[in-house]
């Protein structure tokens, strides 16, 4: 795997925005001799390593850095060990070895009291099984995070209020969590898991709790949230379409290790490993793929039928591109050509990739 | 024994199997050549007494030391208990002066009344609409008549006496179990600590420490009152922690998240989020509590427990049967409405917010509005703050006429019943049971232990079976035995087939629920009147009454263990053509037999426990040790024999639980 740092060159928000939660050497190990690890390290000892001393590597030699505003999307299989990784992040469950750096401070040098007022104030975290308190109304479960930090009544259940709107909840606010459906209550859990203005929001499979015409409701509302809030956000989800759908960088997992880490084209365009192929394989590219993945050289001596920009993705173009015989120029930010796409190049992408199955809309 | 017997057979792997019946055939030839040669080796069939171990004399010293010179500093022990009964003699006062006796000035016969109690009028009123606000009219029924019965039949003032230590005794019994077993959540090596002591405290029969409470606290309400509370604690204690330990990880994990400490992470989130679990936990402290309503008047407690007691004693059978009823009817009443409160979910209050305070609360408002009115009216008319003497109802004399009446014409028949299984049944197998060799039993207890749980569980079983022989108790525990093992093999016998029965057809099984689920509010001591009405005392009343007892508990678990098998199991049978004697025998038994050997444990449990109360009808048993120690306050007598009925609780529930764990095993459905 290469440096993170060097992986970042690619993306948008590259240089702009600073990091806000960053590990390093992560490691969390299962077993009851756990001494026998700490004397494997600083080495990177291997599966068999560990399997000989009695230990189960949940999270092994975990390296990232999330940017502020960025949607940084965990993707694993069941036991790939994502959910145990999230846990780390926030100390839910405490990591072996390695450091997280959460706004460049190390959070496993925190004490006790210190990581309490952390997590009041700048964390949120949204479950898979909504994990709402059956005692409490919509607006009590909302509100429990300020309650427990002492905000009081009045100030806690205005900004409950709001974050209840902002969810689209708005009207049932004196609900109980059983009388809702599972969407309902998982946007209780947003709403609640935003209620202290997080600086750093993770969300453990959220949607994956739900059936798949409410999963994919409640993606859009996600990124409508994130379009509105901007907050730097951890997800985690097994399900590589949502990912795709979601993310501005996705990190796979398995069997603890992080296997390769890069935007959804990168994956697709240049998959580290099978493994990673076999993901990516009957992902729609035309989705997927922007239209500077697949242009060529711009030729000097073609008439263009129009202009495309080099970001867009290649099935909100391929209509306007397939109808006409002639190629289109690209054009980048700056409204130069850098390239030229013809019908040929849209029509393979769809057909070979997609089997002919997606058209664009 | 038989389980044990069972369980070596199908459990084992490191032996081969035609070896194990030869072992068990070489114990029993070694129990046989004991018995023969007992004129050359007296010590090993009858236990030799100079071997035994004075405990008792220690037991009663230790207790005595206790009481007189123990100091914890500070102050002695003896201050301590007097300081314990000292804070909890006023609730117990002020919650009887306010159900029963009214709060007065003075004492004897200057006492001036100074504010009534509760009129029965305002109690009733009070419970119902209590009934209401849990549930629906349906309930308010119910306990409404509960309550009117206790009335009516003249046992408002007894009742009243014995609520008023309920009303007390839950709430601390509920409170002390709740901190206890979320203390136990939290420190494991605390939880390793107090486990086996509970164990023990729920297999030693209460009336055993009924005798150490007597002499540290006196013969006294609040004595009783304590008896209890420890009584009914340690149910709380488990439901608690494994309320808590069923709290799902994300909610705990959510209130981390939020930023809980820990007081609040306990208080304000997995409390809460237990409550389902807790609720359970409160019940049974509830119908623990009113079980040990005619046990504690022993000690002291008065009101529906003493007047059964004193009517049992002077069988006054017909006073007695409606007292039993009265407590049969308040544990149903408060049995009913602790549920419906447990079920009860949170009430959707209407966003309305805006309504006066007092509109909020309809139902409190409404049990005020009633006191209020009858103590109004009690003022006014006598009859609404005392229920009139010329009203009440008694069908005592009725019972005992009956009761004369069948003693008359049929008591030839009854006896001679009595007489014959008596004779040809069950003192045949007492004396071989007490015949038996101890060191052959004790060494067939050990093999088992050792083939289901190798030399832990071997030593373990041989150590409490040795202390029985060591502290001089055998052959009353043979006794125990013998009653004990009969009473369970026959409610077995009958209650196992109910079981498939009701399993197999859904109407019946409606019934029966209904019917087990009333016989398991009763309290104890309501089975062992009409049995000693009809057969007098001694031991085929005692079986009797601990077969009527122990009964829900074979037939409760056999359906659950049929109703349990997935149900494709049973398809696949069907469709594979099984007849549905074929589906029972080869499919739903041989499944459902795990849990039909817990409903067996269960039962044996519950059959000791139900024997030291039967010891009241003439046993000889280690029932009777107790009650006669508790009669001569003679603690070491007590606690020792009560060890010694506990210890074969243990070991019952120790030899079978591993053997329907590796059962469940083998069938993989553990």
């Amino acid at each position: 795997m290469a440096d993170p740092a060097s992986r970042d060159a690619d993306h948008p928000v590259r240089g702009t925005r600073a990091v806000k939660l960053a590990c390093r050497g992560l490691w969390k190990v299962f077993g009851t001799s756990a001494d026998r690890f700490q004397a494997m390290l600083p080495g990177t000892p291997s599966a068999a390593d560990l399997h000989g001393a009695g230990l189960i590597a949940a999270v092994r030699n975990v390296e990232f850095a999330i940017h502020e505003g960025e949607i940084f999307v965990i993707m694993g299989l069941s036991g790939s060990g994502k959910s145990t990784l999230v846990r780390c992040l926030s100390r839910l469950v405490e990591p072996s070895a390695g450091q997280v750096l959460f706004d460049g401070r190390d959070l496993l040098k925190a004490t006790e009291t210190e990581l309490i007022e952390i997590r009041r104030h700048k964390m949120g975290m949204v479950f898979q099984n909504f994990a709402l308190l059956p005692h409490l109304t919509v607006l009590g479960n909302v509100a429990f995070p300020l309650e427990v930090q002492g905000v009081e009544r009045q100030a806690r259940e205005a900004r409950a209020r709001e974050m209840i709107e902002l969810v689209g909840l708005k009207g049932r606010e004196s609900c109980y969590p059983r009388e809702l459906s599972g969407g309902q209550q998982q946007r209780v859990g947003i709403a609640r898991s935003l209620a202290v203005k997080p600086d750093i929001w993770f969300l453990d499979e959220p949607f994956s709790a739900l059936d798949p015409l409410i999963r994919r409701e409640m993606q859009d509302e996600f990124l409508r949230i994130q379009s509105v809030l901007k907050k730097t956000i951890a997800f985690i989800t097994h399900d590589f379409d949502e990912a795709i759908r979601l993310a501005d960088r996705i990190a796979i997992m398995k069997d603890g290790e992080i296997i390769q880490i890069g935007t959804p084209e990168q994956l697709i365009t240049h998959p580290a490993t099978a493994y990673v192929s076999e993901f990516t394989r009957d992902i729609p590219r035309a989705k997927v793929l922007s239209v500077r993945a697949l242009m060529r050289a711009p030729d000097e001596r073609v008439e263009y039928a129009g202009q495309v920009r080099a970001e867009a993705r290649v099935a909100s173009v391929a209509r306007q591109i397939v109808e006409s015989p002639q190629p289109h120029a690209v054009v980048d930010g700056s409204s130069a050509i850098v390239g030229m796409i013809d019908r040929q190049q849209v029509i393979d992408l769809l057909v070979r990739q997609d089997g002919g199955q997606e058209r664009p809309k | 024994m038989t389980a044990g017997t069972a369980a070596a057979v199908r459990v084992d792997t490191a032996t081969p199997r035609s070896a194990v019946p030869w072992a068990w055939a070489t114990i029993a030839v070694l129990a046989v050549c004991l018995y023969l040669g007992r004129a050359a080796a007296p010590w090993a069939v009858t236990f030799p007494e100079e071997w035994t171990l004075p405990a008792q004399a220690w037991v009663s010293r230790f207790v005595k030391w206790l009481y007189e010179d123990a100091s914890l500093g500070l102050f002695t022990f003896q201050e301590l208990t007097r300081a314990i009964s000292w804070v909890l003699q006023w609730p117990l006062e002020a919650a009887k002066s306010l159900l029963s006796g009214g709060f007065v000035r003075g004492m004897g016969q200057q006492a001036v009344l100074i504010w009534p109690p509760l009129s029965w009028v305002g109690a009733i009123g009070v419970v119902t609409v209590m009934s209401l606000y849990a549930r629906d009219w349906r309930l308010g029924l119910l306990v409404c008549g509960c309550f009117l019965y206790i009335a009516v039949f003249g046992q408002w003032h007894s009742a009243m006496i014995t609520l008023s230590s309920i009303v007390i005794a839950v709430p601390l019994g509920v409170a002390g179990g709740l901190l206890l077993g979320i203390l136990a959540f939290r420190h494991p090596m605390f939880e390793r600590a107090i486990t086996p002591i509970m164990d023990l405290m729920q297999t030693v029969p209460v009336f055993a420490y009924l005798v150490p409470i007597l002499v540290l606290f006196g013969f006294n309400p609040v004595a009783a009152m304590i008896a209890t509370i420890i009584y009914a604690l340690p149910p709380m204690v488990r439901n608690t922690t494994l309320a808590l330990r069923r709290v799902p990880t994300e909610i705990v994990e959510f209130g981390r998240m939020a930023g809980c400490s820990r007081g609040q992470l306990t208080w304000r989130v997995m409390v809460p989020a237990a409550r389902g679990g807790l609720m359970i936990g409160v019940n049974q402290v509830i119908m623990l509590s009113l079980n040990m309503v005619i046990i504690a008047s022993m000690i002291g407690a008065g009101g529906l427990g003493r007047d059964v007691l004193t009517a049992l004693r002077s069988l006054n059978f017909g006073a007695g049967l409606e007292a039993s009823i009265a407590i049969t009817l308040l544990a149903i009443a408060l049995d009913r409405l602790s549920q419906a409160y447990a079920a009860r979910p949170p009430s959707a209050q209407s966003p309305g917010e805006s309504r006066p305070r007092w509109r909020r609360h309809p139902h409190l408002l409404a049990a005020t509005a009633v006191v209020a009115a009858s103590w109004l009216l009690g003022w006014l008319i006598p009859a609404v703050q005392q229920y009139p003497e010329e009203l009440q109802v008694t069908t005592g004399p009725l019972i005992n006429e009956t009761m004369k009446w069948l003693n008359v014409n049929f008591f030839d028949l009854i006896e001679a019943l009595k007489a014959w299984v008596l004779l040809n049944f069950m003192v045949p197998i007492k004396r071989l049971f007490v015949a038996l060799p101890w060191a052959a039993v004790v060494a067939a207890l050990a093999y088992a232990g050792w083939r289901l749980g190798r030399w832990r569980l071997a030593l373990l079983v041989a150590a409490l079976a040795g202390f029985i022989a060591v502290t001089g108790q055998w052959e009353k525990a043979m006794q125990t035995l013998y009653l004990c093992g009969l009473a369970t093999l026959l409610a077995c016998a009958l209650g196992i087939p109910v079981g498939i029965l009701a399993a197999r057809h859904e109407r019946l099984n409606r019934v029966v629920q209904v019917i087990i689920d009333t016989l398991q509010t009763l309290p104890a001591f309501a089975y062992l009147m009409p049995v000693v009405m009809l057969f007098r005392v001694g031991d085929f009343t005692a079986m009797l009454a601990v077969i009527a007892y122990a009964i829900v508990f074979p037939v409760r678990y056999t359906i659950f263990g049929i109703r349990q098998i997935d149900p494709t199991l049973v398809e696949a049978a069907v469709a594979s053509g099984c007849t549905r004697r074929q589906l029972l025998w080869k499919v739903q038994l041989p499944l459902a037999f795990p849990e039909i050997m817990l409903g067996v444990n269960q039962t044996i449990l519950m059959a000791l426990s139900m024997l030291v109360i039967t010891a009241l009808v003439g046993t000889r048993e280690l029932g009777q040790e107790v009650y006669i120690a508790l009669a001569k306050a003679d603690v070491g007598r007590g606690v020792v024999a009560g060890v010694c009925i506990a210890f074969m609780a243990i070991i019952a529930d120790r030899l079978i639980q591993p053997w329907v764990a590796a059962r469940k095993h083998r069938l993989g459905i553990a």
